[in-house]
């Protein structure tokens, strides 16, 4: 029979901090944090001591300012008169956008390249080493400005569009492509359009269970089912079943249009050939309204593309009105002469008659395109070449660097895995899904992370090609016109800290679901 | 962030250090023998190295006379380019003793970024250009344009007023320099480019095809242009200040280049004799030598012939004196006595 006997429990002494070496690191810790909190708050207390000598105090009162400035892009509606801080967080919704769009199109480019990049064809791989080469050894501030300077160079001015007989034609009657930016359609939710949509997100989601399902069934009882048709019908059917819907039913009730009194009766074309053009009260995000533009915009490509003789400049402009009520206001008041209301609406208005033509109500989306209006393209979204530059410059320099680190993982995996799956009779494109990237998936993606914040904080460069960005707009134009030099730059830091932090947390999530799983 | 901070702190601290020591800044540059004074990063008339790598320009000649009135030698200026953001924060930190850069003399400016201006050389206006094809006759007629314009200066506000005044759109296309502008502005990146009327005329004047380009009558703001130094060391102030004032004066009594040596020697008119210093101990007041003023009129001339010898109507930028006259000549330019 054995009996433990516990050690007489040691009573802590003082001077064990010094003498006993499981206490003495201890102490030698404490002591250093508190020279390092005294070196700190000796920097802040000198800090604000000195500027108070200035005459300067730390106040955040300038952000509830008017900024008195404006910016280009704006995601949320802003104009000059509001504070500096929607200003700033104009710039803030600006980085985010490019730091998105450059995250999803550097791990697309990403992955390609560094797939390729092992690929057994000589010429694929060398090129894709080119890539790699290039573009991860000369500075992204580089490549922004290159890409800007070509964008500015080479692409034509708005003014190449105008005229009886341009030196450049809209792609599709739809798009341009400007030195000051790309200029597409605005989808239009119509009649049933936030149902299409909410139809179409459901089948999406449906084609990814279906497809979880069809594996399942294969690894539980061994019955393949086919994948390509039902994923197809799936992703369809739907879809199209409520497009045709709401296109044959509320869709096509018809619209009339309202010109000024004694105009009635005519057709449109008669109507807008008369005139010389017309102004049309367009509803924002009404799909009748979009419809009647799009038939004034037909007029004027027809009037264009016309015979010689009877060409016809038509003077084609829209007026933007936020409500049905404010643009039958304007109507009356004359600001426009054009005006497509529902039938039923046009029997309540006073002033103005109808012409004999109608236009249907729309389908689930229309599409509302930009066009040459004054100096610039109107309406439609305009893609900046701003941030076109920044957005491509950031996306093909991470790109090469994920490239790497798709390369790094795959060639991690130890070769006898690939000639193993090869002897079980998988086809190359089989064990690269199947065996290979599902093992390199968790040496990629920390690293990839790492890329992520970099191309996040990479994003404010944007000043030098005139996107406002927060650093443009808080760090930039604001920290400018108020002096507000350290309360801007804390901001900004703070931040850069909480959005890098984000996307680490995001990421890190996302590499835990798909870590080895130890038991 | 502990990094960051410990880095923002430094920095602070090296600001505010920086900030303490500019009482003594004559000294400083005593010391140094060198005039560090910030200038635009290109403008021709303005700032601009010549095709010998010397900075010259209106602006420059300012520091040149500064330079000639504390040191005795012109040539004793060490030029910092500074852009439209970086200039204030370049006097704020000690970087440089002046800045003389088309600076706009605001309220802001002078009392809550703490500098001071120390006087007037160029009184100037906001303005448009535009293609002469484009058959604008005036900035009204801009409602819908895409504007180019150098970011962090006062054009910017006054563009955001002057649109909203008019009930009119624009599209800003914000820029870094003068040179990128003009190169979006040429490749029809922007209908317009607004800046400072002189900067206009100068950015013109080095177009291949200057005439296709036309300045727009509107004035939209006030823009009084002068050099300043910081808060806190009035001492180099008014040296900056009665050497931009006598450079002024000398135009408006006559003393030129041609003539300085022969009026240095004496003269029968009392106020000649006090600014060149064979009456009186201005030069002493000041803490500079007594031929202070002599030397800065030799580096370039009085304010006239450095008007005509860079932006004048001479020149391809070829300003008009206009606002810029003297008083007597109906114009703007007025020294205090020297008395």
């Amino acid at each position: 029979m054995s009996s433990t006997v516990e050690p007489p429990r040691e009573q802590f002494r003082l001077s064990m901090l010094l003498n006993d070496t499981r206490y003495r690191s201890y102490t030698f810790q404490v002591i250093a944090l508190f020279l390092l909190i005294l070196f700190m708050a000796f920097l802040g207390w000198n800090l604000v001591r000195n500027l108070a000598d200035l005459g300067q105090d730390i106040s955040f009162a300038f952000l509830g300012e008017p900024a008195g400035y404006d910016i280009n892009q704006r995601p949320i509606p802003y104009n000059n008169q509001d504070s500096h801080l929607r200003a700033a967080f104009v710039g803030v919704l600006n980085t985010l956008i490019v730091a998105f769009l450059g995250c999803v199109t550097a791990t697309i480019l990403g992955t390609i390249a560094g797939v390729l990049r092992l690929s057994n064809n000589w010429l694929v791989a060398k090129l894709m080493a080119a890539y790699v080469e290039a573009f991860r050894n000369v500075p992204v501030l580089i490549w922004i400005l290159i890409i800007f300077f070509i964008m500015t160079a080479a692409l034509p001015a708005p003014s190449a569009f105008r005229g009886a007989d341009p030196d450049q034609t809209m792609l599709f009657g739809a798009m341009a492509a400007t030195n000051r930016g790309v200029y597409v359609p605005e989808p239009v939710l119509g009649p049933g359009g936030w149902l299409f949509v909410a139809v179409f997100l459901a089948s999406v989601a449906g084609v990814f269970a279906y497809r979880r399902f069809a594996t399942k069934l294969l690894y539980d009882t061994g019955r393949d089912l086919p994948r390509g048709w039902p994923s197809l019908a799936i992703l369809v059917v739907p879809s199209l079943v409520v497009w045709l819907l709401f296109s044959l039913t509320a869709g096509s009730a018809q619209n009339a249009l309202l010109v000024p009194e004694g105009a009635g009766g005519q057709t449109l074309e008669d109507y807008v050939m008369a005139e010389g053009g017309a102004t049309l009260c367009l509803v924002d995000g009404a799909s009748s309204s979009t419809v009647a533009k799009t038939a004034l915009l037909r007029l004027q490509a027809a009037a264009r593309s016309g015979p010689v003789d009877d060409r016809v400049n038509l003077n084609i402009r829209t007026n933007r009105v936020e409500s049905r009520a404010a643009a039958v206001a304007a109507f009356e008041e004359g600001q426009c002469n054009l005006l497509a209301v529902p039938q039923e609406a046009a029997a309540n208005i006073a002033a103005g008659a109808t012409l004999e033509t109608q236009l249907r109500e729309g389908r689930p989306i229309e599409w509302d395109k930009p066009y040459l209006s004054g100096f610039n393209f109107s309406d439609g979204v305009q893609v900046r070449g701003s941030l076109i530059a920044l957005w491509f410059a950031l996306a093909i320099y991470t790109g090469a660097f994920i490239a790497e680190n798709v390369r790094a993982g795959i060639q991690a995996i130890p070769r006898g895995q690939t000639e193993a799956a090869a002897s079980l009779g998988l086809r190359p494109g089989r064990i690269m899904n199947l065996v290979i990237l599902p093992q390199a998936l968790r040496i990629i993606i920390p690293p990839v992370i790492s890329q992520y914040l970099n191309l996040t904080k990479n994003s404010s460069l944007a000043i030098a090609v005139g996107y406002m960005d927060v650093t443009g707009t808080l760090g930039g134009i604001t920290l400018n016109q108020t002096g507000r030099a350290i309360e801007s730059i804390l901001m900004l830091m703070l931040f850069y800290l909480i959005i890098s932090l984000s996307i680490s947390a995001v990421m890190n999530v996302f590499n835990n679901a798909v870590r080895l799983k130890e038991r | 962030m502990k990094k960051s901070v410990l880095a923002s702190a430094v920095a602070a601290t090296a600001i505010a250090a920086a900030g303490m020591a500019s009482a003594q800044t004559l000294q400083q540059v005593q010391d140094r023998g060198v005039l560090n004074c910030g200038v635009n990063t290109g403008l021709v008339g303005f700032a601009a190295p010549n095709a010998e790598g010397e900075w010259e320009g209106f602006d420059v000649a300012v520091c040149r006379a500064v330079a000639a009135a504390v040191l005795g030698d012109p040539s004793s200026v060490e030029f910092v380019s500074t852009t439209g953001k970086t200039r204030f924060t370049a006097l704020a930190s000690g970087e440089v003793d002046m800045v003389s850069r088309n600076t706009t003399w605001t309220f802001t400016r002078d009392n809550d970024l703490k500098f001071e201006f120390v006087g007037i050389n160029y009184y100037d206006g906001q303005g448009f250009m535009v293609p002469r094809a484009l058959g604008v006759s005036s900035a009204t007629e801009l409602d819908g344009a895409t504007v180019c314009i150098q970011t962090g200066t006062t054009t910017e506000l006054n563009l955001a007023d002057f649109f909203r005044a008019n009930n009119m759109n624009y599209d800003p296309v914000p820029i870094e320099t003068n040179a990128e502008a003009q190169q979006q502005y040429l490749a029809g990146a922007c209908d317009v480019y607004t800046t400072d009327m002189s900067g206009l005329a100068a950015t013109r004047a080095t177009f291949e095809a200057p005439g296709d380009h036309v300045l727009l009558p509107e004035v939209i703001s006030k823009e009084p242009l002068g050099p300043l130094v910081r808060h806190g060391d009035n001492e180099w102030g008014d040296i900056v200040r009665w050497t931009l004032n006598g450079l002024i004066a000398a135009e408006e009594y006559g003393i030129t280049s041609a003539n300085i040596d022969e009026l240095a020697q004496g003269t029968n008119n009392p106020e000649i004799n006090r600014m060149l210093g064979t009456e009186g101990n201005f030069g002493e007041i000041l803490g500079l030598e007594s031929d202070w003023l002599v030397n800065a009129l030799k580096a370039g001339g009085n304010y006239g012939e450095i008007f005509e010898r860079h932006i004048g109507e001479s020149t391809p930028i070829g300003l008009a004196r206009g606002l810029n006259a003297q008083w007597t000549d109906g114009g703007l330019m007025y020294s205090p006595p020297f008395r």
